[in-house]
């Protein structure tokens, strides 16, 4: 029979839309308005999962984010969501879901068939198997993580889109029920910005199920009115469906919006979810309370719910998830299940109330409806294995802390349970707020604000439904005025709410067994880790006594509920086996994110090629066309190399480097930063930020220079060309621009703001490209005609003014090859009209364009260092053999140079950069690859060094390579190994680091 | 996510337009070449890690490439004052002697 729980009328649902859908497998009808939790009971269906240790049939136990058994996998493929609440999750026509847990399948379970897991995982599991050696554990692992069974990510890119949104307001309220709709509106009527964030499919909270008089009609007539007016504000944005995952600094939220998930698996339009980034400059807290149920042995077993939650499935959906029921209760709330249940034509076979007496509203209309009630009793234990078939009931003492007479059994398939409310603290905690534990509202309430926040409603204990409204209203408008709107006068009436009488409700967490805990079947704490009392006790009495530490030995809390309904229960039971308070032993706090959040929404559409920027120079599409292959150098895209048909990579490198030694090569240089530098001090600056000399420079003379951090330690390096007396540009590494920029800023603005000297960053502005080879002086020759070329009027190391193809130029002669080498600079918009007539100018010389790979081969045969490879922050010029890079009879104390003469710049043991020559020239070692002495002394080995730069040279004819060794200096001509990770050992010579035209001559010419 | 007040730009911003830059009024020796090796050693890299309140420097990098100092609490993240380079903090640590 189909919806064999669905009543014929009632529920906020939408009958004439009747949706498909399938758990398990198995297909079911439910309606819109539904969620999945709803459906399924509405269709009897008692198991949803099978817990995470004992393999125990689980079924639904709550109707929200505190669920901790209906936890499903949702929908397939490539938008598939694991850990899905199926209390959250609306239903859509053709929703496909499975379960998380309960390999292979709910209804046949292999490992209760095997034996119960549990007899191998006692509490402190995971403690005790850390202890024992690490083999076991892999073996462990392997178990645990197929009987956990937390859900399957998916294995493709997420088709659907996500958004983040920024945004600022004066009033954020979290929570949409009396409370915070009240306070939403009391601040939105001052004129303030005003967000309200409730993670349900629509605002109400407990009015949605609850229905009293407010102004002398429904409830529900107010609440739509509210909601209405709150919607029609241009200050107000209601955002339903919405959770506020977190609560950070400076009254920062992120709130994640399921726009489409409530429609279908994928979005069919627009974005899936959105991540709302809200700066608030209050923030009012309204999320309610959560239920907590009562622990007594087998409440683990399907038909064991909250009692709200049984009222929350027969109001709000018309669903009665079952036939026979019997409530136990510390306290009035409970009563409602029983009198819904009851006006829904089902059978209440009573109310087991811990209280002696109480006379409250729903007490007495429970009495009314003819309804059993039990006074000084509780349900001890319940039998049953799919379902719940029988309850225990006994009476207890007024303590409630031991059974005290005969015990009688029910047949009944539902127990609904109420051991109070527990104020949702969550987002308070985020803060860094410790949760303050109340005796009159049997709870842990929100500790001192420790931003500017403020709580209302049930989070602070008001259950009354006056007093949520008034003092929503009041927090509201204080809220308000305190974000700079209003007075704190309320500007609405107050409307007058029917008021419930109620009993005072009992601290009872455990209902006590006739047996101990220890020998009583399993009384159930936390239901999503399989943690029980008899457990917690265990941890207690095996000496763990702060709760942080119960917490983490019984893994209480840990599962995706993070212990919502579970976690104050066993602070309780923790307390009373230590003989202590629940004060005194206090309570674990709560961390982002409150309900699992998808990565989707938190990465937005910073995702694939948005991750991060990517920058491209203007020859970019040249590169494209001419079959580049592209590296990533920071944000930058560079192309690597340019591979003709057929080659391999390595033949494409030999070709670039030999057209480049032999005639002529063209590199986009674009991407290396350049700063403007200006001021009358601008030489005074470069003097103290590098360490070479910069006072004789003179106009039309380039430079290379070295940068230190204070510590001595190589930084950075680049050319730096005086353009004028006052002004000068600067170059650095493609990566290291940015890092540079703010070094200097950082020197100038706070340590010597007196020099006159201004910093620009000009990297874009220009378009770089080199020639270089032998060949390099004819073809700019033949595309400029106002520069002399003559190798004595313009030498190695000057600059000159003039144009190339045309286009307004600056030419430096300065050579990363060794070659003969021409650096064109023009503005940037006109680099590929220069880059083409460069290119053409060319093509009578073979012109061949290079990327980042051949460049590090030909600088590698030179011996140049690069900054980041060959260096990486723990060597200094001394150790790079670049001492002729160091200004030492400078006046001021450049940055670093006092470090030189520290102990360790001075041992004599340092590392030092040499070249390397693999024995077998072929062969080309690693980089990163580590040198030893011996390669025959036992591991682990005395390691002297590693390899920092390693290639074939085409022109040298071998491997070549550069590394970092310890007084490598003075051990030229001597032999290295060089064990790597696949057994083979590789035998070097360390040699000098520069491999040909040692003696420069080539880029004099 | 830190909210920040460039006394600059005049604006609270994200933190991320800042980049963080590490304790602030850290001034570089004047001869550092009559510093023993000790004392040379501490201005490089000893730093305090107070728990309470801290001076620290932050970059505007992403705004007016400024940088101004905060007094900041590391337990709560308040912040008390953002003030320019070259300007005393009004909120101090009474503690704190240096
Ligand atoms: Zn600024």
């Amino acid at each position: 029979m189909s919806q064999k729980n669905r009543l014929a009328q009632g529920g906020r649902i939408d009958r004439n839309k009747v949706l498909n859908f399938s758990f398990a497998g198995q297909t079911y009808t439910g309606y819109e308005g539904d969620t999945l939790a709803s459906a399924l009971l509405a269709n009897g269906v008692d198991v949803v999962g099978r817990s995470f240790k004992y393999s125990r049939a689980r079924g639904i136990t709550g109707h929200g984010s505190e669920e901790p058994n209906g936890v499903i996998q949702l929908g397939s493929g490539d938008s598939t969501v694991p850990n899905v609440r199926a209390t959250q999750q609306e239903l859509y026509a053709g929703l496909v879901s499975n379960p998380v847990s309960g390999w292979p399948n709910v209804n046949f379970d292999l490992m209760s068939y095997l034996g119960k897991a549990g007899a191998m995982m006692p509490p402190g599991f995971y403690y005790k198997t850390f202890m024992y050696p690490q083999k076991l554990w892999m073996t462990y692992e392997h178990f645990i993580r197929k009987a956990a069974g937390l859900g399957k990510a998916p294995t493709a890119p997420d088709p659907d889109t996500y958004d983040k949104l920024n945004q600022h307001c004066d009033v954020m309220v979290v929570g949409g029920g009396p409370a915070g709709l009240s306070a939403a509106y009391a601040a939105a009527k001052t004129g303030a910005r005003v967000i309200i964030a409730d993670e349900q499919n629509e605002m109400g909270g407990h009015l949605l199920t609850f229905d009293q008089t407010i102004n002398g009609s429904s409830g529900s007539l107010w609440l739509a009115e509210i909601v209405a007016e709150l919607s029609a504000m241009s200050n107000v944005k209601v955002l339903c469906k919405t959770t506020v995952m977190g609560y950070f600094d400076h009254n920062f939220l992120v709130a994640i919006e399921r726009r489409t998930d409530h429609l279908g698996e994928r979005a069919v339009s627009g974005t899936r979810q959105r991540s709302h980034r809200i700066r608030a400059k209050q923030v009012i807290l309204a999320a309610g309370a959560q239920e907590r149920p009562l622990v007594f042995a087998n409440n683990d077993v399907p038909g064991v719910m909250l009692a709200s939650s049984v009222t929350t499935y027969i109001k709000r959906y018309a669903v009665v998830p079952g036939h026979k029921l019997i409530v136990s209760t510390a306290n009035d709330s409970g009563y409602l299940a029983a009198i819904e249940w009851s006006k829904a034509g089902r059978h209440v076979v009573g109310i087991a109330d811990s209280r002696t007496d109480s006379d409250g509203a729903l007490v007495a209309e429970a009495k009314a409806l003819g309804i059993n009630v039990w006074f000084g009793h509780g349900v001890t234990e319940v039998k049953g294995g799919r379902r719940v078939y029988t309850a225990s009931v006994a009476p207890i003492s007024v303590q409630g802390d031991r059974v005290t007479g005969d015990i009688q059994n029910y047949d009944c398939d539902t127990v609904a349970t109420s051991g109070g409310w527990s104020p949702v603290v969550h987002l308070s905690c985020h803060t860094g707020s410790r949760p303050v534990w109340s005796d009159d509202i049997i709870g842990f309430v929100p500790g001192k604000a420790l931003q500017a926040q403020h709580c209302v409603g049930s989070i602070v204990g008001d259950h009354q439904l006056a007093d949520c409204i008034n003092n929503g209203l009041e927090t509201g408008s204080k809220a308000a005025a305190q974000a700079g709107f209003g007075e704190g006068e309320l500007l609405v009436a107050k409307p007058s709410v029917e008021w419930l009488a109620e009993g005072k409700a009992q601290a009872l967490f455990l209902v006590p067994h006739k047996k101990n805990i220890s020998r009583a079947p399993k009384q159930f704490v936390d239901l999503q880790n399989d943690v029980t009392a008899a457990g917690i006790e265990l941890a207690t009495r095996e000496g763990f006594e702060s709760i942080e530490h119960v917490k983490r030995y019984t893994a209480m809390g840990f599962g995706t509920d993070q212990g919502k309904l579970g976690n104050v229960n066993g602070m309780a039971i923790a307390a009373r086996s230590l003989g202590k308070s629940i004060e005194e032993t206090g309570t674990t706090i709560f961390r982002p994110s409150y309900t699992p959040s998808t990565f989707g929404a938190l990465a937005g559409r910073d995702a694939g090629s948005l991750f991060d920027p990517e920058r491209y120079t203007a020859m970019h599409q040249w590169h494209v066309d001419n079959g580049a292959l592209f590296e990533d150098v920071g944000q930058w895209k560079r192309p690597w190399y340019y591979p003709k048909p057929g080659e391999t990579m390595q033949q494409s490198l030999n070709r670039e480097c030999l057209a480049t030694r032999s005639s002529v090569g063209i590199l986009d240089a674009s991407t290396l930063g350049k700063i403007d530098i200006q001021g009358k001090d601008a030489r005074e600056f470069l003097n103290r930020v590098y360490t070479n000399a910069w006072s004789k420079l003179a106009v039309g003379k380039c430079r290379y220079g070295l940068m230190l951090k204070e510590d001595g330690m190589i930084m950075d390096d680049g050319v730096t060309s005086c353009l004028a007396d006052d002004h000068f540009i600067l170059t650095t590494t493609t990566g290291g621009a940015a890092n540079v920029l703010e070094w200097l800023e950082l020197w100038h603005q706070t340590e010597w703001p007196e020099l006159d000297v201004f910093m620009t960053s000009v990297t874009d502005h220009w378009s770089t490209m080199t020639i270089s080879g032998p060949n390099a002086r004819k073809v700019l020759a033949k595309v400029c005609n106002d520069i002399e070329l003559d190798k004595d009027a313009f030498k190695f190391m000057d600059w000159r003014d003039g144009t190339v193809a045309g286009v307004t130029a600056r030419v430096f002669r300065i050579s990363f090859t060794g070659e003969l080498s021409y650096e064109i600079n023009v503005p940037a918009n006109d680099g590929m009209f220069v880059w083409e007539a460069v290119i053409a100018a060319g093509e009578e010389f073979g012109i061949t364009p290079y990327g980042t790979e051949t460049m590090h081969v030909l600088r590698a045969e030179k011996g140049f260092i690069i900054v980041g490879q060959d260096t990486d922050g723990s060597v200094t010029p001394y150790d790079m053999d670049m001492g002729w890079c160091v200004g030492k009879n400078k006046e001021f104390s450049f940055i670093g140079k006092r470090s030189f003469d520290r102990s360790d710049t001075q041992k004599t043991d340092r590392k030092q950069y040499v070249g390397l020559k693999t024995k077998n020239s072929d062969e080309v070692l690693p980089e990163g690859a580590q040198a030893v002495w011996d390669p025959k002394q036992a591991i682990p080995m005395t390691m002297v060094g590693h390899v920092t730069s390693s290639y074939y040279s085409a022109v040298v004819g071998r491997s070549i390579a550069l590394a970092v060794i310890k007084e490598g200096h003075s051990h030229k001509g001597e032999t290295l190994y060089f064990p790597l990770a696949d057994g083979r050992v590789i035998e070097a010579e360390i040699c000098d680091y520069v491999f040909y035209d040692p003696k420069g001559e080539r880029q004099n010419v | 996510m830190l909210h920040l007040f460039c006394p600059y730009c005049q604006e609270l911003r994200e933190e991320d337009e800042f980049h963080y830059r590490g304790q602030a009024h850290i001034v570089r020796p004047k001869d550092p070449e009559s510093l023993s090796d000790k004392e040379w050693g501490d201005y490089l890299f000893f730093r305090h890690n107070p728990k309470g309140i801290h001076h620290e420097m932050w970059y505007h990098v992403s705004g007016c490439r400024r940088f101004f100092n905060v007094t900041r609490n590391t337990v709560t993240y308040d912040i008390y004052e953002t003030y320019k380079i070259g300007e005393t903090p009004a909120v101090t640590a009474k503690e704190e002697t240096e």
